[in-house]
């Protein structure tokens, strides 16, 4: 591992290192460098858009791509069950894969760049996204899949129009779990050479505050991204949250909670 | 099924159907042989384990037939594509099986859907169903989750009568509902049944419950062997053999009650008597009566009460008597219940009126015990239904 920091290391110094603005109190907070400067940041919060938009695509670019094939393969292994263990077999091993290691091997094919590190971040997105939305298709209720069938769907009418539909909370549960965990590990990107917040934190790997502000934004952008799924998730499954009406009078709160709960739970 | 109008029923025929699973080594269903007439229920009933429910399902192919052939309307079901049969053959699955995803509206429109057609029709299509089970048009937008188990169950019943098959299967469609609402359920089913007509094959576990629902029952035993085909009388009066007569149970003898109603039987006749009229004429009629007491009927032949000794001491019939006249039975009711009335009431005799209210005859508790020990006249009255394996 060391010595693949070693090599890689050369092609990261490259973006450079940041200018010292000349400014007061800042400038001194700066130079000290002891504690974060909070002035500081808010001042040049500016040097930040960019890497946070890299990563940010790199993060939907990612995302997109793994649910696109996670999908593809479990529509491929839903009807062929004995195809499931090899696919978890290979996206599980993809995702054990340390990513320095991958970004090494990617290099000399595909190059220094956000492709590389997309590349890479697809396939660890793979395993999560795959093993989720073949649990969600094999929670379907039988007696769901039976009347389905009983009723006359075809196979492929069953699956769009039974077995996703009530598969979609497990499966939006993988994209959560996959869009966190690959806003942390795009900051490696930077050993594929691509940007975002990783170059930002490594190229001033001795500022305090620079990785404390990336840090910050990387959190963020998790928790906006994943709220962002629960949203979509809420809107998809309305007919889950719903509760049997026959359970009784409402009880005297009921017309709060209902106002409170209104612009979530009310249909269009 | 291109049009809304009913449905014709159609006639169902199972020609020694048999099942056998891959790598098993005995046969699920054994050359089932059964023929249901068009309109009527037949039951599939047995211990679990008996291969009734991979019998009905052979007649929509959910489980392809192995050997044999199940035949609707004169086609075999292998004439047509699974998915093509299975919208023409309406089923009713266990445990309900809504779409919990799908609003009731559209869980009924399912079948129409996939027919193609078009949003009009199948609106107005869903809201006579559910006006037809007696669903609050409401409920159309709810999900089945905020439904009560009876609810569901009925917009169960309206999904599989949406495309108006001739044919419906049902496997245990009121195993999910608590007894007290299956009763009703059943009660509800067998009235829609007797408007819609439909052929209908029905699995159950429930003797009772085939006995209540069924036209005919075909008793299934370990290993797919039909056991006994027959109505529900014949099967309680001659069971076929040990088997079924374990089956049906030891208080099979009552269970016959619940089939006959008061004026199946032959009757009783009381002395009649008239206010006013004098005693001595009522007495010499009480010798050698069938019944030892005399009944005072008015002017219309409508019992008013039972005459005790204490009354016939007087010179005429006095107008107030000690002894009411109730329990009074109808000829339609139906035995068992009338049975329940007479020990309810802790009498041996109550008279029996007919539809206008006027005397038709005395029962007593031991017509009913004479009734129960007599089979070999009932089974006359119903002729021997067709008995393989006998």
């Amino acid at each position: 591992m060391l010595v693949a920091l070693a090599t890689l290391a050369p092609i990261a110094q490259g973006s450079g290192g940041f200018v010292r603005e000349p400014d007061d109190a800042a400038t001194n907070c700066v130079a000290e460098n002891t504690t974060v400067c909070v002035g500081w940041a808010i001042d040049n919060i500016d040097r930040y858009v960019t890497p946070t938009l890299q990563h940010l695509e790199m993060v939907v670019l990612s995302v997109v791509f793994g649910f696109a094939i996670a999908f593809a393969m479990a529509l491929l292994s839903h009807r062929r069950r004995w195809l499931v263990p090899g696919f978890t077999g290979v996206t599980g091993v993809l995702y054990t894969l340390p990513s320095i290691a991958l970004f090494s091997l990617l290099l000399p094919v595909t190059g220094r760049g956000t492709a590389t590190a997309v590349i890479a971040l697809t396939l660890y997105t793979l395993q999560i996204i795959y093993r989720n939305i073949v649990t969600g298709l094999s929670n379907v209720p039988g007696e769901a899949r039976d009347a389905g069938r009983g009723m006359g769907m075809t196979d492929r009418q069953l699956l769009w129009r039974v077995e996703l539909p009530l598969a979609v909370p497990e499966i939006v549960a993988g994209l959560r779990i996959a869009t966190v965990s690959t806003v942390a590990i795009a900051t490696l990107a930077i050993f594929a050479g691509a940007g975002g917040l990783g170059a930002e934190i490594y190229n001033n790997i001795t500022f305090k505050t620079g990785i404390v502000v990336c840090g910050a934004i990387a959190i963020a952008m998790a928790i906006v991204l994943d709220a962002l799924l629960f949203l979509a998730q809420a809107r998809l499954v309305r007919w889950r949250r719903q509760t049997p009406t026959v359970a009784g009078p409402p009880g005297r709160f009921a017309g709060f909670f209902r106002r409170l709960l209104g612009p979530i739970g009310a249909r269009p | 099924m291109t049009t809304d109008a009913p449905g014709e029923a159609l006639e169902v025929e199972f020609r020694e159907a048999s099942k056998r699973y891959p790598g098993a080594e005995r046969l699920a269903v054994e050359r089932l042989s059964l023929d249901v007439p068009s309109g009527e229920i037949c039951v599939l009933v047995g211990p679990s384990g008996c291969g009734k429910t991979t019998a009905m399902r052979m007649a929509n192919r959910m489980v392809e037939i192995t050997e044999g052939d199940v035949v609707i309307g004169g086609r075999s079901v292998r004439e047509r594509s699974p998915s093509q049969l299975r919208r023409e053959v309406g089923y009713v699955i266990q445990q309900i099986g809504l779409f919990p995803h799908r609003t009731i509206a559209d869980n009924v429109a399912t079948v129409p859907r996939l027919l193609g057609w078009n949003r009009e029709r199948t609106a107005a299509r869903v809201e006579e169903l559910l006006a037809l089970i007696g669903l609050d048009p409401e409920l159309a937008e709810r999900y089945p989750a905020q439904l009560s188990g009876g609810q569901q169950q009925r917009v169960g019943v309206a999904r599989a009568l949406a495309a108006n098959p001739g044919v419906m299967l049902m496997d245990e469609p009121f195993g999910a509902v608590d007894p007290i609402n299956r009763e009703r359920l059943q009660n509800e089913f067998l009235r829609l049944q007797a408007e819609l007509g439909k052929t209908i094959l029905f699995v159950t576990h429930d003797i009772d419950e085939a006995i209540k629902m069924g036209d005919r029952i075909a008793i299934m035993r370990e290993g797919g062997k039909l056991a006994q085909y027959a109505t529900p009388a014949e099967l309680l009066m001659a069971p076929a053999d040990g088997f079924v007569e374990d089956f049906v149970g030891a208080d099979r003898a009552l269970k016959r009650l619940a089939l006959m109603r008061v004026g199946d039987v032959d009757l009783w006749q009381a002395p009649l008597a008239h206010v006013g009229q004098a005693s001595g004429e009522v007495r010499r009629k009480l010798v050698g009566a069938e019944v030892p007491y005399a009944l005072v009927i008015d002017s219309e032949r409508r019992p008013l009460g039972w005459l005790s000794d204490a009354d016939l001491a007087r010179e005429t019939v006095p107008a107030r008597r000690v002894a009411s006249a109730d329990p009074i039975l109808d000829v339609g009711d139906v035995m068992r219940d009338a049975l329940s009335d007479l020990l309810q009431a802790e009498t041996q005799y109550a008279p029996v009126v007919d539809g206008g209210g006027r005397i038709a005859g005395v029962l007593s508790v031991e017509i009913i015990s004479e009734f129960l020990s007599s089979d070999e006249a009932l089974v006359e009255e119903h002729p021997a239904a067709e008995r393989p394996h006998a």
